[in-house]
């Protein structure tokens, strides 16, 4: 087991350092120039030369790679080109909204895909399973953006229940909850849609076992050998996915947190795009594909932990 | 020779077959499948609209008319009603059928290009295995569209752009899939009989592993198409994808989006049109999946 641990950390050694080439490199292979970018097409030539001395863009590659390298070491991510902010700062403030907006999506998507993947699966066949599979189907096929809006336009703009967007950061008071219930639903409805049919097929498949069938034949009735023989199984490839999402509903906390105008990381880095702060696209992008894959990391370990078998894969 | 063999097997009764391609029974299989079709009949309509686009649209899709803003849904001459300049959603959504599509399909070429190219070395050539699917795995650290807006703000924004991004994000994929396919493959005694004869590597991986590789990547491009399409109109949404006025849906949703108490209908059609088409997308995916090969079923 320990060798297993320690033969995944040092896999994230190779991975981190190639996260950090490939956001080096988008951003410093991008044709044109970024200091004339960035000054604008009002800027002197003593502009731009004054940009690219701040940037250091006059080094070679090399050297400003190793510079953002030690940097990130240090938990330097660099200054903000539009508001001289040190960018690992705006980061941290903005960070446990993102995180919040994805642990609420995770929880909306588990109690919906849960519940529906279950109860269709025991009624399979039924009229709730044809809707509730039907659902799921297009679940997956909207684009969340648009979920956001439609929500936003039924239950703020005319039934008023909720707020239309904004999120104070305090998820533990009512306000907070109310804030995060439609951008929770909107992220997490992809996933809902995803937990439920793994949900559904794979209870469907440990209902054919013979065990199962023992179960019933010593006359056990339908709701708990669901609750006590068959959920225990079937949970095992729906645990899967529900960790293996997570980290994706990271990167879509992004589209999210524009449309209800959160301040998190995403948003923020949407709105370095459209001014091309590049420093702070590169932190916020490199941020959330580290964070990605540590989530995937912790989700491995513990099933390695859980189920000795993987281990040997 | 096979005619031959096929004619005397049913001049002894025993099976009355005529020759078929994989591909012919596979088609059959999927025109079993309601749903698979009821996926490509939309398809079908969708190309036709793309390619029939100025024909069909009973307006200018950028043509203002600052009288008619703002209609409803069901306004004569107006259908689907016009957006805040007086412009025609229809006819609009019947253009941007064309962007879809144009990038839809772009993209999942370019992914498809590269992807299956990488997959092919780094699964015949064990040397460059490593250092292939360690690039792969560094591609795939970046969750959901993150690598391709990370691309997107590194060209800047615009249509092509985001082509690009999108293509480059379906690259780590496609190369995942052909490599395991290869893997599996290239130790087949038919590929060793081919090597024996002295076939050029280059020959051995386009003419016998390709074609068997064929069916989890067509499988997997149909339902990348839907995924590239709804990227590509969040990235449009963002407004890192096409600009306005051109008429690509998300960017139609996002001009939409200011006017979402007075009239919602200018956010809500487009995003009924994207629905649509992954849906057909998907579903034509899933039909394809399990007229290919049925042990994919469950993947």
């Amino acid at each position: 087991m320990l060798s297993y641990i320690n033969r995944r950390l040092l896999m994230l050694i190779p991975v981190l350092i190639g996260i950090s080439v490939v956001v080096f490199l988008v951003m410093h292979l991008a044709p044109g120039d970024p200091a004339v970018i960035l000054a604008g097409p009002t800027a002197s030539a003593s502009d731009i030369a004054a940009i690219r001395a701040k940037l250091g863009l006059d080094d070679p590659v090399w050297v400003q790679y190793w510079r953002f390298a030690k940097g990130i070491l240090k938990g330097d991510l660099g200054v903000s080109v539009q508001s001289d902010e040190p960018v690992a700062e705006m980061v941290k403030t903005r960070f446990p909204n993102t995180l919040a907006l994805a642990v609420a999506a995770m929880v909306v998507a588990s109690l919906l895909g849960l519940s529906a993947g279950i109860v269709s699966a025991v009624k399979k066949g039924s009229l709730f399973d044809s809707i509730s599979m039907l659902i799921a189907l297009l679940g997956i096929s909207l684009p969340s953006f648009w979920i956001g809006l439609m929500l936003m336009l039924a239950f703020s703009v005319r039934l008023r229940w909720l707020p239309v967007a904004g999120y104070s950061g305090q998820w533990w008071t009512l306000a907070g909850i109310k804030q995060l219930v439609l951008p929770s639903l909107t992220l997490g409805i992809g996933t809902a849609a995803l937990i439920a049919r793994i949900t559904r097929s794979s209870i469907l498949e440990i209902m054919q076992q013979d065990y199962i069938r023992t179960a019933r034949a010593k006359g056990l009735g339908q709701l708990p050998t669901v609750g006590k023989h068959v959920l225990r199984n079937a949970l095992v490839p729906v645990v899967t996915v529900m960790g293996l999402n997570f980290g994706g509903l990271l990167g879509g906390t992004v589209v999210t947190e524009s449309v209800f105008a959160i301040n998190g990381v995403g948003r923020m880095m949407v709105r370095a795009i459209t001014s091309r702060d590049f420093p702070v696209v590169q932190g916020a992008v490199f941020m959330v594909a580290t964070t990605f894959v540590l989530i995937n990391l912790f989700v491995d370990l513990t099933y390695a932990l859980l189920d000795p078998r993987i281990r040997y894969d | 020779m096979a005619t031959e063999s096929l004619t005397n097997r049913s001049a002894v009764g025993l099976v009355d077959v005529k020759a078929q391609s994989q591909t012919s029974r596979a088609w059959r299989r999927l025109k079993r499948d309601k749903l698979a079709m009821f996926g490509l009949a939309i398809l079908i309509i969708l190309v036709l609209t793309a390619v029939f686009a100025p024909k069909i649209a009973p307006h200018d899709p950028y043509e203002q008319n600052l009288v008619m803003r703002f209609k409803p849904v069901g306004t004569e001459g107006y259908p689907l009603g016009t957006d805040g300049f007086g412009r025609d959603i229809l006819s609009r959504l019947i253009h941007g059928s064309r962007i879809s599509l144009v990038v839809g399909l772009s993209s999942v070429s370019l992914g498809l290009l590269f992807g299956v190219t990488l997959g092919l070395i780094a699964g015949y050539y064990p040397r460059m295995d490593n250092i292939v699917m360690r690039a792969v795995d560094v591609m795939l650290a970046f969750p959901g569209v993150l690598l391709a807006i990370a691309v997107v703000a590194a060209l800047g924004p615009g249509m092509w752009n985001v082509v690009v991004a999108i293509g480059i994000w379906s690259i780590p994929t496609f190369a995942r899939i052909v490599r395991g396919q290869v893997l599996a493959i290239k130790d087949s005694e038919y590929i060793t009989a081919t090597q024996a004869l002295g076939c050029k590597d280059a020959r051995i991986l386009f003419k016998h592993i390709l074609p068997n590789c064929l069916a989890p990547v067509t499988v997997y491009a149909t339902m990348r198409i839907a995924s590239s399409i709804m990227s590509a109109a969040t990235l449009s949404f963002l407004g890192l994808g096409a600009q306005p006025p051109i008429p690509e849906w998300g960017a139609m949703i996002a001009e939409g989006r200011s006017y979402l108490y007075n009239a919602p209908h200018i956010a809500t059609v487009p995003g009924l049109a994207i629905m649509l088409v992954v849906f057909a997308f998907n579903l034509l995916g899933d039909g394809l999946r399990d007229a290919l090969d049925p042990n994919l079923k469950d993947v």
